[in-house]
């Protein structure tokens, strides 16, 4: 009975695992159809030169510091027989662009071969950037550029234009701005970071000093460690009292001989983990299908 | 001799029982009760959003159909016929509590989908007046037309996609368990079929691809 549960519920995790890794292998052969985000400008048909690149990720990243929108500009070779417009919206939801909460991100995909352009605009931004003009910036910038062969120059005309409308309401993209600080890791208060180190200091010193001695330090005599040079008591004498007493007396020992603060230093490393960053990643929005789409 | 051994007066004897069910509440609560509402509310979110976006169509056309009208009034009865499927489809509306009734969705859905077609027929026939095309608010209008079609594409889908999730939350291990013992009247809701919506946002050509 209890033999054939247990190897009942064995199959089971067994069929859990394989059910799993087939979701995972599911998810990693959707997520294999659409390029991943390397930054701002996405180039995978190749078609923006270096210059323009490099000039376009600054103005988009010096825009997204001003407002919080996240602009991409993405170009493919082929939608493989897909239309772009539920193609985009893919996309840009597997990207998440704009913050969380905010949807405001732009997502500006060229698909080469196919010879079509969208602009896709999540929902915190269809209010500002209508559909309307999405599509003049479309017929009016790209789709001229792009018939000259000019991929470059119309891309970088019609982002100019977007940050232009989504900057003609200065207000309103101030405020998402403050809303959203470009900074994600918010600054540490001082006070707050001595206040952390004291706490960890004590917590983690306290623990150190009641766990570690015995295990590491040398045995001088039952319930006294020598470990770091320093000597610790557990206990009154070779049959220590109850496990309580060895809290007070670690503490104690800890505070007198100050060596906490050695393990305050992993606290600190802890700390500092934290900041790390640099890459560009989506900040969490999604897009309900506005913005319009043109072909050259 | 066993009997003695074995029989504990009542109350003590359910205690360990009592005991384990107070232990296991909490529990049960953690594996799943919240899973059957939580699909259902975002399967009736996301219908509130299709309905959103296919009143945002209807409420252009009225000046979609204005604007027409000032440069083609001779095509009088596709525009006749854009109003009377408008008419139409306002009439039928699906409100949450009706999603588990598949025939309600198929009315709202053929409504929709007739004033789709006079739509596009109404667009096909504006292509042969160059000044309307020319329109200033006709473009507009056009603009926000496609845009709000490929919308109820994405809440279309994004509906199908709720559904699916909510329906399987009724007929899967674990959460099925939940549904026959305490959501006794939670019914699955009815979906958009997949020959009715391929996936693709409706053809709409303005004619933009002959250089307008």
């Amino acid at each position: 009975m209890m033999r054939s549960i247990i190897s009942s519920s064995k199959r089971f995790a067994a069929g859990a695992l394989v059910a799993l890794a087939v979701l995972i292998v599911g998810f990693a052969a959707l997520a294999a159809e659409l390029p991943a985000l390397t930054g701002r400008v996405v180039d995978d048909a190749g078609i923006i030169d270096p210059v323009t690149k490099a000039a376009l990720i600054q103005k988009l990243a010096d825009f997204e510091t001003k407002g919080s929108d996240q602009i991409v500009v993405a170009t493919i070779n082929s939608l493989d027989g897909e239309e772009i417009e539920p193609y985009a919206n893919r996309l840009f939801r597997f990207w998440k662009l704009g913050q969380t909460g905010e949807n405001n991100g732009v997502l500006l995909l060229v698909a080469k071969n196919d010879r079509k352009m969208r602009i896709e605009v999540g929902y915190g931004l269809e209010g500002t950037l209508t559909d309307l003009h999405t599509k003049l910036i479309i017929e009016n910038d790209m789709v001229p550029a792009f018939r000259a062969g000019d991929f470059s120059g119309g891309i970088s005309k019609a982002v100019d234009d977007m940050v232009m409308v989504l900057e003609g309401n200065p207000e309103e993209l101030e405020a998402r701005g403050k809303r959203n600080p470009a900074d994600n890791s918010t600054p540490i208060d001082p006070i707050v970071a001595i206040f952390l180190i004291l706490w960890a200091t004590m917590f983690i010193g306290g623990m150190a000093m009641a766990f570690l001695p015995p295990i590491f330090g040398t045995k001088l005599s039952p319930g006294v460690y020598k470990w770091l040079g320093m000597t610790f008591r557990y206990g009154q004498g070779p049959s220590g009292s109850s496990s309580g007493s060895s809290w007070t007396t670690s503490s104690s020992s800890g505070w007198s001989s100050g060596s906490g603060w050695s393990s305050g230093s992993s606290g600190s490393s802890w700390s500092s983990g934290s900041s790390s960053g640099g890459g560009f990643s989506g900040g969490g929005g999604s897009s309900g299908g506005g913005g319009s789409s043109g072909s050259w | 001799m066993f009997a003695q051994r074995l029989a504990p007066p009542l109350p003590f004897r359910s205690l360990p029982a009592v005991l384990m069910m107070a232990f296991m509440l909490p529990l049960l609560v953690g594996c799943g009760y919240n899973t059957i509402p939580t699909a259902e509310e975002n399967a009736k979110a996301a219908w509130s959003e299709v309905l959103n976006q296919y009143q945002r169509r209807s409420d252009l056309i009225p000046n979609l159909v204005e604007t027409v009208k000032g440069y083609a009034a001779h095509e009088k009865d596709t525009l006749d016929a854009v109003v009377e499927a408008r008419a139409k489809a306002t009439q039928i509306t699906v409100t949450p509590e009706t999603l588990k009734d598949p025939e309600a969705l198929k009315k709202f859905q053929d409504a929709q989908a007739g004033l789709t077609s006079a739509l596009s027929r109404l667009i096909a026939v504006s292509e042969a007046y160059p000044d309307l095309k020319a329109n200033q608010n006709f473009l507009a209008l056009q603009a926000q037309l496609e845009g709000t079609e490929n919308r109820i594409a994405v809440a279309r889908r994004d509906y199908i996609l709720a559904v699916k999730d909510y329906n399987l939350t009724l007929r899967t291990f674990p959460s099925v368990l939940w549904a026959t013992f305490w959501f006794r009247s939670n019914e699955p809701f009815a979906n958009f079929t997949v020959d009715e919506d391929k996936m693709q946002p409706p053809k709409v050509d303005f004619g933009t691809k002959q250089g307008g």
